[in-house]
């Protein structure tokens, strides 16, 4: 069980540019959240802490009992797995069973429990037939199945994913919201950064909205669409089918509806 | 009168399989704004890739079949000679900026064409006006926001006076600022300055907004082409297997058809088209 907790945290880049400053939120194991903003807002440079890839300039972030700023990288990396948004920054092994084992040999794993690990985890994201070939052959989705699968095989109790869907197809989200559900069910803790607002809205249960360095929403996605303020002062834009339910009066005004599923019941 | 004309177009890279192509046509009039949809690997990029010559001409490729882009040939002629009549933009907008200044990037490209001092200026300040970045001139391409660098890309097409604007997932790796920045100057473009415009999207819902036809493409043939009202709504359960989503409203109304009067693809529609 890994609690995250941020206290007052503030980050500053050498070049003194203020990332984020005052921010202050507990994640409980098996939440599944989503930090939204737009670019330059500071949510990328708030969940590089979580795993420690960022050291707090002041204030303080624990990992379960981890401090952040005690303990490098390797370690938290055990705890808290980071999917990088561009597959390319991540993987560099010369074949797909390579980059599966690399994370799981680093950890420390007996040979019989990192070749299971790797049988289950590519057969679980379609992986399998491909585990002799070089990751960089392979189409952009794939690649980033590779990356997420090299990062749930670990399996730590905290998944971070990095706009999962950005530059994906059709069957490529279909396949990431599935695996998302999948590590819900397991118990995970996933928390994804993201400008995809049906994702978010379908598929986490709560919202932290930074803008200009600021956390400046913590809620369940229902609350943040219904919340014409905090939508304007950052952009953000709905689902289509949200939108389209409260023009024709059919959603509450403090909770949106969500998904077409739940309009489909609601209309 | 038609800009673009593809007739039975194949295209096969050396060592594929598969064709990335597959006996293409397709006939685009001047001022339309047409979208490319379909799944990774369906042949939207080698589409736009071949629209602009850079297929086979840069990339090697098979090309069969015929292609005429304002009455030239695109493997025939060069590149660069094409592309002051067509305008490309690509999903990477920072591997496309080399020089130090905004102004010295919009600059190569007429540079290169031999273009005069004068006609230089002028067009690099309208084309700046033309993607709201007046006064941007003096900054570095590297030290603005991913939309202000994809609209730097559309001006450094627009400077050259292009007829045609090919424009290839141009949104991917934007934000919500970036994507509307973008899809509203494209959208500007088509309807104040008459370009004709070709994009690969994924954004369904603003595709069904801003496009006059949308192709699809699987495995390299066209297999749905006509309006986003006409298309969209028959694409309801196939989703799947064409790869691409519908707009929320559509997937609504398929399934409630009794509430509403006409199946909508934008949001606008369908709150019309509800049967309160």
């Amino acid at each position: 069980m890994t609690e995250i907790r941020v206290e007052n945290l503030k980050h500053v880049y050498p070049n003194g540019v203020v990332a984020v400053n005052g921010v202050n939120v507990k994640i409980s194991q098996g939440e599944q959240v989503s930090v939204v903003g737009q670019n330059g807002s500071g949510k990328t440079t708030l969940v590089k802490h979580w795993n420690g890839l960022l050291k707090p300039t002041d204030g303080k972030v624990y990992v379960g009992e981890l401090d952040s700023q005690e303990n490098s990288v390797n370690v938290l990396a055990r705890t808290v797995g980071y999917v990088f948004q561009n597959p390319n920054h991540q993987i560099f092994a010369a074949s797909v069973k390579d980059e599966l084992e690399f994370g799981l040999k680093n950890i420390g794993l007996q040979k019989e429990e990192i070749d299971s690990r790797v049988e289950y985890i590519s057969s679980e994201f379609g992986l399998t037939e491909f585990l002799d070939i070089n990751p960089y052959r392979l189409g952009f989705s794939l690649r980033k199945s590779v990356g997420m699968a090299s990062i749930i095989a670990m399996e730590p109790d905290v998944i971070i994913l990095d706009e999962p869907t950005t530059g994906q197809d059709y069957l490529g989200i279909k396949a990431i919201r599935g695996s998302i559900k999948k590590l819900r069910e397991q118990g995970k803790t996933v928390i994804v950064v993201s400008h995809d607002m049906p994702l978010v809205a379908e598929d986490t249960d709560r919202v932290l909205v930074m803008c200009d360095t600021e956390l400046i929403f913590d809620g369940a996605p229902s609350k943040l669409f219904a919340t014409e303020s905090i939508l304007k002062r950052t952009n953000l834009l709905p689902p289509q089918i949200t939108s389209f339910m409260k023009k024709i009066g059919r959603s509450d005004s403090s909770e949106s509806i969500l998904s077409v599923s739940e309009a489909l019941d609601k209309i | 009168m038609s800009v673009i004309k593809v007739e039975n177009l194949t295209v096969q890279y050396s060592g594929e399989e598969h064709k990335a192509l597959d006996g293409v046509s397709l006939e685009i009039q001047k001022g339309e704004f047409i979208a490319i949809l379909g799944a990774h690997g369906a042949g939207k990029t080698t589409l736009c890739l071949s629209l602009n010559g850079i297929v086979p001409n840069m990339i090697s490729a098979d090309m069969y079949g015929m292609i005429e882009v304002l009455g030239e040939i695109p493997p025939k002629i060069p590149v660069r000679q094409l592309a002051a009549k067509v305008g490309s933009i690509f999903d990477n907008p920072e591997f496309q900026m080399s020089q130090l200044t905004v102004f010295e990037e919009v600059a190569l490209g007429l540079q290169n064409l031999g273009v005069d001092k004068v006609t230089i200026e002028k067009n690099i300040k309208e084309s700046l006006k033309l993607v709201g970045l007046e006064g941007f001139e003096e900054r570095s391409p590297f030290e603005i926001s991913g939309g202000q660098q994809q609209r730097l890309a559309m001006a450094s097409a627009l400077a050259m006076k292009p007829e045609i604007l090919i424009l290839d997932e141009p949104t991917s790796n934007l934000d919500p600022i970036g994507k509307e920045e973008v899809f509203s100057v494209t959208r500007r473009l088509n309807l104040e300055e008459g370009l004709t415009v070709v994009i690969a999207e994924h954004e369904v819902e603003v595709i069904s907004e801003f496009a006059d036809q949308v192709v699809f493409l699987e495995n390299g043939k066209i297999i749905e082409k006509g309006t986003p009202s006409e298309i969209f709504p028959k694409i309801v359960g196939r989703q799947e297997s064409v790869g691409v989503r519908v707009p929320q409203v559509t997937e609504l109304a398929s399934n409630k058809s009794n509430l509403f009067k006409s199946i909508p693809v934008t949001l606008s529609q369908a709150v019309e088209a509800y049967k309160a």
